[in-house]
C-alpha cells in the first residue's frame, strides 16, 4: 500500500517562497488580500514558518560573524498528513478523514463549518473561508481543483489530484506507479530542490531514504500524531 | 372528599384564597408585560439584524480569525449552558434531600434551565460556517466526536428538564383552568386533565420523583462532556483531566447565582416578600459560598499543575493570562468569583440581600469571564506558535450577546405572565403537611426511648 509523505530539506531552503506562491496557483487558493492578512486571515496551505535567531553580540562580535546578528531561516510548512490526525477525531460529521493512501483530505460540501478540527490540530495547518472567496478567474483556474465556497475548512491535499494524473498515465503507459513519478507543485517548483515527495513504504524511495537520515526530524513527533512530512537539517 | 385530598389545590378552588396573590400577576397583568416584552424584542430583533450581515457575507463579519477560531458564540454557548446548571440541578437535589425550603424555589429555578438552555444550545449553530448544513450531524454523524456527545447530552437535558419542568406545573395550571384565567384554552390544554384525585396525586409523586433522580446524572453529563470538546483535543491549557468537573463545579456555580439574582428581581417586581424570606436567601447563598471555595480549588489544582510542569507551550498560555494580554480579565475572574463572594457571603452581616444581589452579580461575570480564559488564550497561543493570535468580537458578536440575554429576560417574562413563579400547591402541600412529615423525619432520627423493663433491670446491676 502506498503512503505518501514528503522531505524537506531545511538546510537547502532559501526561504524565496515559491512552493508557496506555486501552491496558490496550483490550487485554486483566494487571495484574500492585505486588510484581512492584517486581520489575522492570511491564507495558505502551505506556510513558510519564520524563525528569527538573534546572535546578542558579545565583546568579540558574535558567534556567527560581525556581519549580522539577526538570522532568520524559515520552515516550510503544508498540512503534516498525521498517521493518526486529531482533526480527523473531532470532525463530527465526517467532512474530514484519512485516505487509504495516508491523505487527510476534506470534503468541502459536507463541512458545516465548526472549525473543531481547525481548533484541535496542533500545527494550525487547516484554513478557513471566513468570507465568499474571491475566486480567480474561472479560465484560468486550474481544472483538476474543485473551487470551495464560504464557510468551509480547506487544507493542503499533498496535489492529490497530481497523484491521480501519474497513476492515469502510468496505467496508459501500462505499468506501475514509479518513484518520482508525483511531483506536488511545492516540489517542482523549489529551486534548491529541497523537497521530495513520495510513498514511504517503499524502502526504495528517494522520500524513504530521507526520512531515515539522522537529520530527519518530525514537527512535535512526541504528540503522538505520526506526521508524515519529514525535516531534514544539520542543526540541532 | 378526603382530608388528604382537600389540600389538594384544585380540589378546592374558591374557599381556600391564602396564595391567590401568586396568581393575580397572571390575572392583572399590566401595561408592564406589554412594554417590557417589547423593549427585549427590540433588542432581540437588533441582534438579528447585525447577524443578518453574518448570514449574508459569512464569518467574516466576527472577529475570529485564523488561531482564533472560536470566540465569543462558544464563550456564550459554555455560559449559558453553565447557567442551564441552575435550575434542574438544584432544583432535584433540593427535593431528593427533602429540603424543605426549596418549595417557593424550585419553579424558577427550573425555568431559568429550560430557557437558558434553549438558547446556549442554539449558539453551535450561529458559529457556524455553514449553519444551512448543520442538519449534517444527523444524517452523517460521527459519535466518535464530541461534538456529537454534546449534542446527544444537551438534548437529552433539554428534553428531561423540559418535562420536569411541566410535570410539577400541572396542578397549578389546573388551579388556573378551574379559576376560569385567560386564555382559558391554553390551561385547559395544558392541565392534561387534572382532577386532583388521590390516583393523579400518586402519578404526578412519581414521575417527579423518576424525573429527579434521572436529571442529576443527566445535568451532570451535559457540561462534563462540554468541557471534554476542549480536553479531548491536544491544545495546551485544554488537555486536563480535571476539566469535566471543573466545568461542572463553574456551572453550578453561575447556576446557583443566575437562581439568586433572578429570586431578588422577582421578589420586587411581584411583591414575593412573603415567600422569598430571607431564610431562603441565607440558605442559598450559603450554598454560593461552598462553590465559591470550591471554583478556587479547582482553579488552583489546575493552574498550579500547569505552572510547576512547566512546559513551554502550557506557560505560553498561562503568562497570555497570569501577566499578559488577558491578565486583566484573569484576574477580573478571580475577583468575582473567589474574592468578592467570599468577603460578602462569608459574614452575617453582609449576607442580606443588597450584598447577596452584589456576589451573584460578581459571580455571573467571573464565571462569563472564565469562559473566556479558557476558550480564547488557549486558540491564540497554539502549540506552534505561527501565528500567535489576538481577539477583538465585532459588533455582530456583541449584538448576539446582548441578544442572548434579552432572549432569556424575554423567555423569563412571558413565563411569568402566564404562569405561576411559585409552585402554588408545593406551597399549599408544605402549609399542611411537611410540618408533620418533618416532626416525623425528625423524631425518627432521635434515639429510641429507653425500654422501661431493661432500663429497670440495669439500674439494678
Amino acid at each position: 500500500m502506498t503512503r505518501w509523505g514528503m522531505v524537506i530539506d531545511l538546510d537547502r531552503c532559501t526561504g524565496c517562497g515559491a512552493c508557496m506562491a506555486a501552491c496558490h496557483q496550483e490550487n485554486n487558493l483566494a487571495a484574500v488580500g492585505p486588510g484581512e492578512t492584517e486581520r489575522s486571515r492570511a491564507f495558505h496551505w502551505l506556510r513558510l514558518l519564520p524563525e528569527v535567531e538573534v546572535a546578542r553580540a558579545g565583546w568579540f562580535g558574535s558567534e556567527h560573524g560581525a556581519a549580522s546578528d539577526v538570522i532568520v531561516s524559515y520552515l516550510p510548512q503544508p498540512c503534516f498528513h498525521c498517521d493518526d490526525p486529531p482533526c480527523v477525531r473531532v470532525c463530527p460529521v465526517h467532512a474530514t478523514y484519512l485516505s487509504d493512501e495516508g491523505i487527510v483530505a476534506q470534503i468541502y460540501a459536507r463541512c458545516i463549518g465548526c472549525r473543531y478540527c481547525m481548533a484541535a490540530c496542533p500545527y494550525n495547518a487547516k484554513v478557513f473561508n471566513w468570507y465568499e472567496p474571491e475566486q480567480v478567474d474561472e479560465r484560468k483556474a486550474n481544472p483538476d481543483v474543485s473551487l470551495r465556497s464560504r464557510g468551509v475548512v480547506e487544507k493542503c491535499t499533498f496535489c492529490h489530484h497530481r497523484i491521480l494524473l501519474a497513476r492515469e498515465e502510468a496505467r496508459a503507459g501500462g505499468r506501475e506507479l514509479r518513484d518520482g513519478d508525483v511531483t506536488p507543485a511545492c516540489a517542482e517548483s523549489c529551486p534548491a530542490q529541497a523537497i521530495v515527495f513520495g510513498d514511504l513504504d517503499d524502502p526504495g524511495s528517494r522520500v524513504s531514504q530521507l526520512a531515515r537520515s539522522p537529520r530527519a526530524f518530525r514537527v512535535y513527533e512526541d504528540l503522538g500524531t505520526e506526521p508524515k512530512v519529514y525535516y531534514l537539517t544539520e542543526k540541532g | 372528599m378526603t382530608a388528604g385530598t382537600e389540600a389538594r389545590p384544585s380540589s378546592a378552588p374558591a374557599h381556600d384564597l391564602e396564595d391567590v396573590e401568586l396568581l393575580r400577576s397572571i390575572e392583572e397583568h399590566g401595561v408592564g408585560f406589554r412594554v417590557a416584552s417589547g423593549l427585549l424584542l427590540l433588542v432581540i430583533l437588533a441582534g438579528w439584524v447585525l447577524f443578518g450581515r453574518q448570514l449574508l457575507y459569512g464569518l467574516g463579519v466576527t472577529g475570529l480569525n485564523q488561531p482564533v477560531a472560536w470566540g465569543f458564540y462558544i464563550v456564550n454557548f459554555v455560559f449559558f449552558i453553565g447557567i442551564s446548571h441552575a435550575g434542574t440541578l438544584i432544583s432535584a437535589i433540593l427535593r431528593l434531600a427533602q429540603a424543605e425550603w426549596r418549595r417557593p424555589i424550585t419553579r424558577m429555578a427550573e425555568v431559568i434551565t429550560v430557557i437558558v438552555l434553549a438558547i446556549g444550545g442554539f449558539h453551535p449553530v450561529l458559529d457556524l460556517g455553514r449553519p444551512e448544513r448543520a442538519l449534517n450531524i444527523f444524517t452523517s454523524g460521527r459519535l466518535q466526536s464530541p461534538l456529537l456527545w454534546d449534542v446527544s447530552s444537551i438534548s437529552a437535558y433539554f428534553m428531561a428538564s423540559t418535562v420536569y419542568l411541566y410535570i410539577p406545573m400541572i396542578p397549578d395550571i389546573a388551579l388556573l383552568r378551574d379559576r376560569g384565567t385567560r386564555p382559558r384554552w391554553l390551561y385547559h390544554f395544558l392541565a392534561w386533565g387534572w382532577r386532583g384525585t388521590p390516583r393523579q396525586r400518586t402519578v404526578l409523586d412519581r414521575a417527579v420523583g423518576i424525573m429527579m433522580i434521572l436529571v442529576i446524572p443527566i445535568a451532570v453529563s451535559v457540561h462534563t462532556v462540554i468541557s471534554y470538546i476542549f480536553a479531548m483535543t491536544l491544545q495546551p491549557g485544554w488537555h486536563s483531566t480535571i476539566f469535566g468537573p471543573y466545568f461542572v463545579i463553574g456551572a453550578i456555580f453561575s447556576g446557583i447565582a443566575a437562581l439568586l439574582m433572578v429570586m431578588i428581581v422577582m421578589r420586587k417586581v411581584f411583591h414575593l416578600e412573603r415567600y422569598l424570606k430571607h431564610v431562603h436567601f441565607d440558605h442559598l447563598s450559603k450554598l454560593l459560598l461552598v462553590m465559591s471555595l470550591l471554583w478556587f480549588y479547582f482553579t488552583f489544582s489546575e493552574y498550579l499543575t500547569a505552572f510547576f510542569g512547566n512546559e513551554p507551550s502550557e506557560m505560553r498560555v498561562f503568562y497570555y493570562k497570569f501577566s499578559g494580554p488577558y491578565a486583566l480579565f484573569y484576574w477580573g475572574m478571580v475577583a468575582c468569583n473567589f474574592v468578592i463572594p467570599v468577603l460578602i457571603l462569608s459574614f452575617r452581616r453582609t449576607r442580606r440581600i443588597p450584598g447577596i444581589m452584589i456576589a451573584s452579580i460578581a459571580v455571573v461575570v467571573g464565571m462569563w469571564l472564565e469562559r473566556l480564559n479558557i476558550v480564547v488564550p488557549s486558540l491564540a497561543n497554539p502549540r506552534l506558535p505561527y501565528p500567535t493570535g489576538f481577539y477583538v468580537p465585532s459588533l455582530v458578536e456583541w449584538g448576539m450577546f446582548v441578544g442572548g440575554i434579552a432572549s432569556f429576560m424575554l423567555g423569563f417574562v412571558i413565563f411569568a405572565r402566564f404562569f405561576p413563579l411559585i409552585s402554588v400547591w408545593e406551597i399549599r402541600e408544605g402549609r399542611a403537611e411537611s410540618v408533620a412529615h418533618t416532626t416525623e423525619r425528625i423524631e425518627g432520627y432521635l434515639p429510641d426511648p429507653r425500654p422501661v423493663e431493661s432500663s429497670a433491670a440495669s439500674g439494678e446491676a
